[in-house]
């Protein structure tokens, strides 16, 4: 029986991994912006992860993730050789890929995972891509290499100053368009504030945006509506009619105020674990 | 008496109806242990003897799936336990879950003559005592495998209707793969309907049986993404496919306010709690959040669900309806039990606006009164606004049962498969035969029945034209 087996496993950044695991029939057919539902074990929550990479020759996809909840770092404990319960995919719709020039592509933190496959689907069809990766420090900044590659500009920037521009990707990107520098598309990736920022500077510059959603979700095929947004004054369930959407037409508080809604059982699951611990480690201590 | 119909009807038919015992509301109102108990032995075999035993039934045309109703219920009168078994059997893969959840009152039960003048025999009892005395006294039968060169037929959705037309076509001698999307098969037998109802051992065991009959049974393939039909067929070799992908899109009210925290889909909230059991939490990881009042909204099977499952995890519950109870369209004993476990029913009330706090989390819902006025469409009276009856409902959790409709998600990847208004698939109404020749379709992605059993008909009716299809191909 053929199933979800770990082949690869490394860390990216601080509590950043990437993971690559076999999933024949999803390497097969994911494109860029598309995610996957993951169950870890039989009492697993199911989360969605955006696919990072594939290899469909070899029948596997890579996920990236940072250890923040408990599932995350429960993922995050598992090594190369262990199977997942379930990976289900690929959902959503894929990134509308075209050619139209000069692409800004923007990512913060982890989201720079989620904006690799788009940048290389981008830069494939001939765009000129300049990226703005950004992170809280220089330890959680990663495929910046990867990345450089696909572009014909790369800017790094931190909060704490430690790697590139201190400051956040929305003071580099206001800078490059404030020095006259002109793009025909941007896509942002990455926390809520991060993305909502992005989109108020582009939108007064009339730069069309596009965002890649993460909001709660159950099932992942449009069958709960956990993960409906608000887009346009529309509801949108972002599982099957995302995740992608227009970032200036997205009520991002209103995402965020929903992300929060499991906040409390979150802390709960992830203090249990830590006691947990606390007592196994206090266990082998013992005489 | 043993073996002689017209006797069992002597001593039997006169007698008034055995009561199906249950547990006592405030005790069940608690946790997730089953409702309904099942005949004892006793109560069972007096049962049985009720049955006329009619020459020409009326209650098997009831039958969605044509048991021999009378036949099964004679091999139990005479205490043939496997005969009964048998009989079942041959018609219904799912006897333990149609024992349970089949809304016998409106089909087999209400075809019986014995209901013309005292009560109809209890035929939905006797099949769960039948199915739950094979469980306890008989061995799984050892798994069959298909033959290696048999034909390959595909059924895309593992609810009622998927596993029916499955176990018919690889009894058929076909080999079947069955395709889920989530990772447990069960469709809404394993997200939508609770535990209490429907225990998961009982699902369990007949999703088993079925695995054994030879179908492979595939999770985590979500035909349309993960693989299409096309490829299914060109690609894959299935030669027929059966679409029973169930009504999983949930309505919302369109409401100002409904994206608050704190409100749900019926379906989100039924799938957390049932599939991902949440009421384990955190032994389980998926949490539910219940607070102290919960409104469900509806009058369906889904919200009284939805209803019992928020009183279990610890809330007050309301339930807001537009109409009033003789409009519901839920079964009458659910509704029943329902208000016995301590349900509060809030007839004509039609909620208009979600009102949340600061943080983004519903705190009440703001309601007008209705009354019934002319008939609609559905034949049952339409509610009507009273103009300035604004109200308000506290709660803090807020279920949304309004209906659902087929998720569209595998229609839009197949341009060929011709959909209706409603989004259900274009059928042979004689076949379920969808647009594309050798693709059928059943249960609610075609037909708007939404009963377990009558998706379970479909399935057979197309297993059997499926198999005459494949023959006419050969």
């Amino acid at each position: 029986m053929a199933g979800y087996q770990i082949v690869a496993k490394r860390p990216l950044a601080a509590t950043v991994t990437a993971m690559e695991v076999m999933a024949p029939r999803v390497a097969r057919k994911v494109r860029a912006g598309q995610f996957v539902m993951l169950r870890v074990d039989e009492q697993g929550e199911r989360i969605p992860l955006t696919v990072a990479d594939k290899d469909p020759d070899k029948g596997t996809i890579t996920i990236v993730f940072q250890a923040v909840g408990f599932t995350t770092n429960q993922l995050a404990s598992r090594n190369v050789g262990d199977f997942l319960a379930d990976v289900l995919g690929p959902l959503g719709q894929p990134t509308e890929v075209r050619r139209l020039g000069r692409v800004v592509c923007v990512a913060g933190g982890v989201g720079i995972a989620f904006i690799y496959p788009q940048v290389k689907a981008f830069a494939e069809v001939g765009n000129e891509i300049i990226s703005i990766l950004g992170a809280r420090s220089k330890d959680l900044l990663f495929f910046v290499d990867e990345i450089r590659a696909l572009s014909a500009e790369l800017h790094l920037c931190t909060d704490d100053g430690s790697l590139g521009t201190h400051g956040l990707v929305t003071d580099v990107l206001r800078g490059l368009l404030e020095k006259g520098e002109r793009y025909q598309y941007c896509i942002a990736i990455g926390p809520i504030p991060m993305m909502k920022a992005t989109t108020v500077l582009t939108k007064e510059w009339h730069l069309p945006t596009l965002v890649s959603l993460d909001p709660v979700m159950v099932d992942g095929t449009g069958m709960c509506g956990a993960c409906r947004v608000t887009v346009g004054g529309e509801v949108k369930f972002a599982c099957v009619q995302g995740p992608d959407f227009d970032g200036h037409l997205v009520d991002f508080d209103e995402l965020a105020k929903r992300k929060r809604a499991f906040a409390e059982e979150e802390r709960c699951l992830l203090q249990e674990a830590a006691d947990k611990l606390a007592e196994e480690r206090g266990g082998a201590a013992a005489p | 008496m043993r073996g002689n119909p017209k006797s069992s009807k002597r001593h039997g038919s006169g007698r008034p109806r055995n009561p199906l015992p249950r547990r006592p509301p405030a005790e069940r109102a608690r946790d997730f242990g089953e409702v309904a108990l099942g005949f004892a032995l006793d109560a069972a075999l007096a049962e049985a003897k009720r049955c006329l035993q009619c020459k020409r039934p009326s209650c098997v045309p009831g039958c969605p799936v044509g048991i021999d109703i009378p036949s099964f219920i004679l091999a139990l009168a005479e205490e043939r336990f496997e005969d009964a078994v048998k009989v079942l059997k041959d018609r219904n893969n799912l006897p333990g879950i149609c024992g349970r959840v089949c809304p016998q009152e409106s089909q087999c039960e209400a075809a019986c003559v014995l209901g013309r003048k005292h009560e109809p025999v209890a035929i939905g009892a006797l099949e769960r005592f039948v199915a739950d005395w094979e469980r306890d006294h008989l061995p799984l039968m050892p798994p069959k495998t298909p033959e290696p060169d048999a034909p390959k037929v595909a059924v895309v959705g593992s609810g009622p209707g998927g596993l029916t037309a499955a176990a018919d076509l690889a009894r058929y001698g076909y080999r079947v793969t069955l395709f889920e999307s989530l990772h447990a098969p069960g469709g809404v037998l394993r997200y939508g309907i609770p535990e209490f109802r429907l225990p998961r051992v009982i699902l369990d065991r007949e999703v088993e049986y079925i695995r054994r009959l030879g179908v492979d049974i595939q999770t985590d393939v979500l035909v349309g993404k993960t693989v299409t039909l096309d490829e299914l067929m060109n690609e894959e070799g299935y030669q027929a496919i059966f679409i029973a992908t169930g009504a999983g899109l949930p309505f919302f009210m369109h409401i100002p306010g409904e994206n608050l925290a704190g409100v749900y889909s019926a379906n989100e909230f039924l799938t957390r709690v049932n599939l991902m059991k949440a009421y384990q939490f955190p032994e389980y990881r998926t949490p539910v959040k219940v607070g102290k009042r919960t409104a469900v909204i509806g009058g369906g099977n889904t919200a009284m669900d939805s209803c019992r499952c928020a009183l279990r995890l610890g809330s007050e519950v309301t339930l807001l309806y537009r109409r009033t109870r003789a409009e519901m369209p839920a079964r009458a004993e659910e509704v029943g039990n329902a208000l016995a476990e301590g349900v509060v029913l809030q007839e004509l009330t039609v909620p208009v606006r979600m009102v949340g706090g600061e943080s983004g989390h519903v705190t009440a819902l703001e309601c007008q009164r209705a009354e019934l006025g002319e008939p609609d469409a559905s034949g049952r009276r339409r509610p009507v606004i009273v103009p300035g009856s604004e109200f308000q409902v506290p709660a803090d959790t807020v279920v949304v049962a309004v209906s659902q409709s087929p998720n569209p998600l595998l229609p839009q990847s197949e341009p060929r498969l011709e959909v209706k208004k409603d989004g259900r698939l274009v059928v042979n109404p004689d076949t379920g035969e969808t647009t594309i020749a050798g693709v059928f379709a059943g249960g609610d992605i075609a037909n708007d029945a939404g009963t377990v059993i009558a998706a379970m008909g479909d399935g057979k009716r197309a297993a059997k034209a499926m198999h005459e299809h494949l023959r006419r191909q050969s």
